[in-house]
């Protein structure tokens, strides 16, 4: 067990760091679960997405559109303008297509849609501090805005920068992102934008199906296909599973996200938050005892010197020591003098007591 | 504005060249808020959806955090590790301290889309996997101790014994909870950034992010209390007492020297930092300067004037090393959140503050001058209330 894993297991046990796992866990009826045994929820919903089929016809901008209820467009769905720029999702837009330059030239433009991915473990609901977000056995990633307090830190957290916020709203603004139109997945349809697809770009399964169907297209295909499965192990597998015939990168997708889901990089810093907690009282009242007692062994070193200075060379060189001491940087000044001047005293008092 | 300076600050105290300024701050403040909470963050900000954190974070939280630090770095100094000479310098740093959570929060509250939900982490539901939520409970526990550690100064101010008296007796147990709660979450401050990996450029990005920005706060907080003091004396001085004017000599020696060492050490686990994750070719790029100039001429140059300071007894050096060291710690928070954050983003997309966004962090700033003001001048804290001398 590396240090890592010893401090994330100390996390679990301490704060349940299982966290997005933790969800399902407790949905699944399955308790005391890590994040690592999500095992790729091989019956979720799940949708393929080809690039290869995609022709940038924006009907599935269209939908979402009209199934979540969102605002109109600033321009309309079926102006090829917007292609001029790369697009993200914002907090009218849960879904878009953006179109890639051909690359090699003359192999055709690309295009490649994008919404939530869906991650089995999310970032956002593992940086959510109000569990504003989970997973859910469908599927989706859903978020509740009873409670959202509008952090943002899950729009910090997303590997893929998918949630977007209402910052024109004064009151109440909100986290908007893809619902993978959950409403549609519990009566077992498929998100509006899969459906409407003419060309079918999108392939809706459930995970294990959906990864199924993409091994098999790029078996029988291997030269038209990247040998790579875009969302099997990207941030820990997404519920929306990519392939593509050019790079990924060329469609703007990051090969360099790592297989760690986003809660990896975090539970080995909240697991030592425990040992911090138990361990730093210890530490702090030790130090705290060490200082007591050296002052308690200075003051007795002190005392003892100052009266054997005046009982083996009489008041007059304990006056001196005192002005010598008055004179020197010691901190604790007032209280030598106080001690040198009660010594005196007593001396004094023993000489005048003999001499009776 | 300039107008107002020159009226006859001796017949009327309220006309002073701090308060027109201060209040104009306010005022400045006040309309921004409106503006904020009418028109939503777009209206006051430049935040959008690539960059949901800008300076409110940075500076507000990151920094104030950060700079507040002398709270508990002084409080450990004298009560859990005796080091008694620095008493006097406990009131203002805890002052200071306290002042700077009380304005986090409240910048806080301009940030975030729903703040009379602030309270929902630790009440409603708890995210407890968010490294955010440590956060903000542990920011919600040190704001209260801090609280409990200022309250004496009140409390002797209207003379109210025998609460104040409870306080005092539980100094060392608050203390001790202070430190604890710094540790975790100025290193947390730093975990935010842990989750985002792939945003963030690897010269900063580190796993031991948590540790860099604890270390790191330790030393912001030692060279804000030199830094406050300089200032301190300047206004207060008439205020002091012969303790306080007598521990000034020994907190700035003694904060420098322990200042230089921290940072020393800071350097040398930051240098390590660039050495395990072999990120030697990102140093002859613009990020690489960046860090650079944060690594050499905001903790090692510091380190050395702290160290050449205290050789030399040397106040006037070791006050601008503070001056420096400060901005080097702000310089290191933006680096972090904003400059390597989102990196690989094409410039057009970069982010860079609106004026209003700057105006309200001024106006919260200014808040807590206004505040330190009004407590430095009528309550004990450079000096020890005669009815209640030496019994801490």
């Amino acid at each position: 067990m590396n240090r890592r894993k010893f401090l994330g297991a100390m996390g679990v046990a301490g704060l349940g760091v299982a966290g997005a796992g933790k969800v399902l866990a407790e949905e699944d009826g399955v308790t005391g679960a890590s994040v690592k045994d999500v095992k790729g929820l091989p019956d979720s919903y799940a949708v393929l997405f080809d690039v290869t089929r995609c022709i940038g016809c924006r009907q599935c901008e269209d939908a979402c559109n009209y199934e979540n209820r969102l605002p109109e467009p600033d321009v309309d769905f079926y102006d090829t303008g917007v292609f001029e720029e790369t697009r993200r999702t914002d907090w009218k837009t849960y879904t878009l297509v953006n179109q890639y330059d051909d690359k090699p030239p003359g192999a055709g433009d690309l295009y490649r849609k994008i919404q939530c991915m869906h991650c089995l473990e999310p970032a956002c609901a593992h940086s959510c501090f109000v569990k504003a977000f989970a997973k859910r056995p469908d599927g989706a990633v859903t978020y509740d805005p009873r409670v959202c307090v509008g952090c943002r830190y899950c729009m910090m957290a997303c590997p893929f920068n998918i949630p977007a916020y209402e910052y024109h709203i004064a009151l109440d603004p909100l986290v908007t992102k893809c619902t993978f139109c959950e409403h549609r997945l519990k009566e077992g349809r498929e998100p509006a934008c899969v459906e409407i697809c003419p060309t079918g770009t999108m392939y809706f399964n459930t995970r294990e199906e959906v990864l199924k169907e993409a091994r098999k297209r790029i078996v029988n295909n291997p030269d038209k296909y990247q040998s790579h499965i875009y969302g099997e192990h990207e941030m820990g597998g997404t519920n929306w599973i990519y392939i593509s015939a050019e790079p990924f990168e060329d469609v703007g997708m990051r090969m360099d996200l790592g297989t760690r889901a986003a809660g990896d990089y975090t539970s080995g810093a909240l697991g030592g938050v425990p040992l911090i907690a138990s361990f730093w009282p210890v530490l702090l009242v030790g130090a705290y005892a060490i200082s007591k007692r050296r002052e308690k062994v200075a003051k007795e070193e002190r005392d003892s010197f100052v009266s054997q200075v005046i009982a083996e060379a009489g008041p007059e060189v304990g006056r001196k020591l005192a002005e010598r001491l008055s004179k020197s940087e010691t901190l604790d000044k007032a209280a030598i003098e106080e001690e040198v001047r009660k010594a005196l005293n007593e001396a004094a008092a023993k000489t005048e007591r003999e001499d009776h | 504005m300039s107008n107002h300076n020159h009226h006859d600050t001796g017949k009327s105290p309220w006309i002073t060249p701090f308060n027109v300024i201060a209040g104009l701050i306010v005022l400045m403040g006040i309309y921004l808020t409106y503006l904020r909470f009418t028109g939503g963050l777009a209206a006051v900000t430049n935040l959008d959806d690539y960059y949901p954190w800008g300076i409110w974070i940075s500076f507000d939280l990151l920094c104030g955090v950060a700079l507040a630090a002398g709270g508990y770095t002084t409080a450990a100094a004298c009560y859990v590790f005796g080091i008694k000479k620095y008493h006097a310098a406990v009131r203002p740093a805890v002052l200071t301290a306290f002042l700077g959570y009380a304005l986090v929060v409240f910048a806080l509250h301009y940030d975030v889309g729903q703040p009379w939900r602030l309270a929902y982490p630790i009440f409603v539901q708890q995210g407890t996997t968010s490294v955010l939520f440590e956060v903000g409970l542990c920011v919600f526990l040190y704001l209260t101790v801090l609280f409990l550690e200022w309250l004496p100064a009140p409390l002797e101010w209207l003379r109210l014994k025998r609460v104040r008296n409870i306080l005092i007796k539980l100094t060392l147990v608050l203390t001790i909870f202070g430190v604890i709660l710094s540790t975790m979450h100025q290193s947390s401050l730093g975990a935010l950034y842990l989750i985002l990996p792939s945003k963030m450029h690897p010269l900063w990005y580190s796993t031991h992010l948590p540790v860099y920005f604890f270390v790191s706060s330790m030393f912001a907080g030692l060279s804000m209390v030199i830094f406050e003091s300089t200032l301190s004396h300047r206004y207060y001085h008439n205020k002091m007492d012969k303790e306080h004017l007598e521990g000034t000599p020994h907190v700035t020696f003694g904060f420098a020297k322990a200042a230089a060492w921290i940072m020393a050490g800071y350097f040398f686990i930051k240098f390590f930092g660039v050495v395990l994750n072999a990120n030697w070719g990102y140093l002859p790029t613009f990020y690489g300067f960046m860090f650079s100039l944060e690594m050499l001429g905001f903790v090692a140059l510091p380190a050395f004037l702290y160290a050449k300071g205290v050789r030399d007894k040397n106040v006037r050096l070791i006050k601008w090393t503070a001056v420096v060291a400060v901005f080097g710690i702000i310089f290191n928070r933006f680096n972090v959140s904003l400059v390597a954050y989102n990196y690989h983003l094409p410039s057009e997309l970069k982010y860079f503050p609106a004026l209003a966004e700057i105006g309200i962090t001024i106006f919260v700033v200014t808040v807590g001058l206004i505040l330190f003001k009004f407590i430095g001048t009528r309550m004990p804290i450079f000096y020890e209330h005669p009815e209640f001398k030496g019994s801490h």
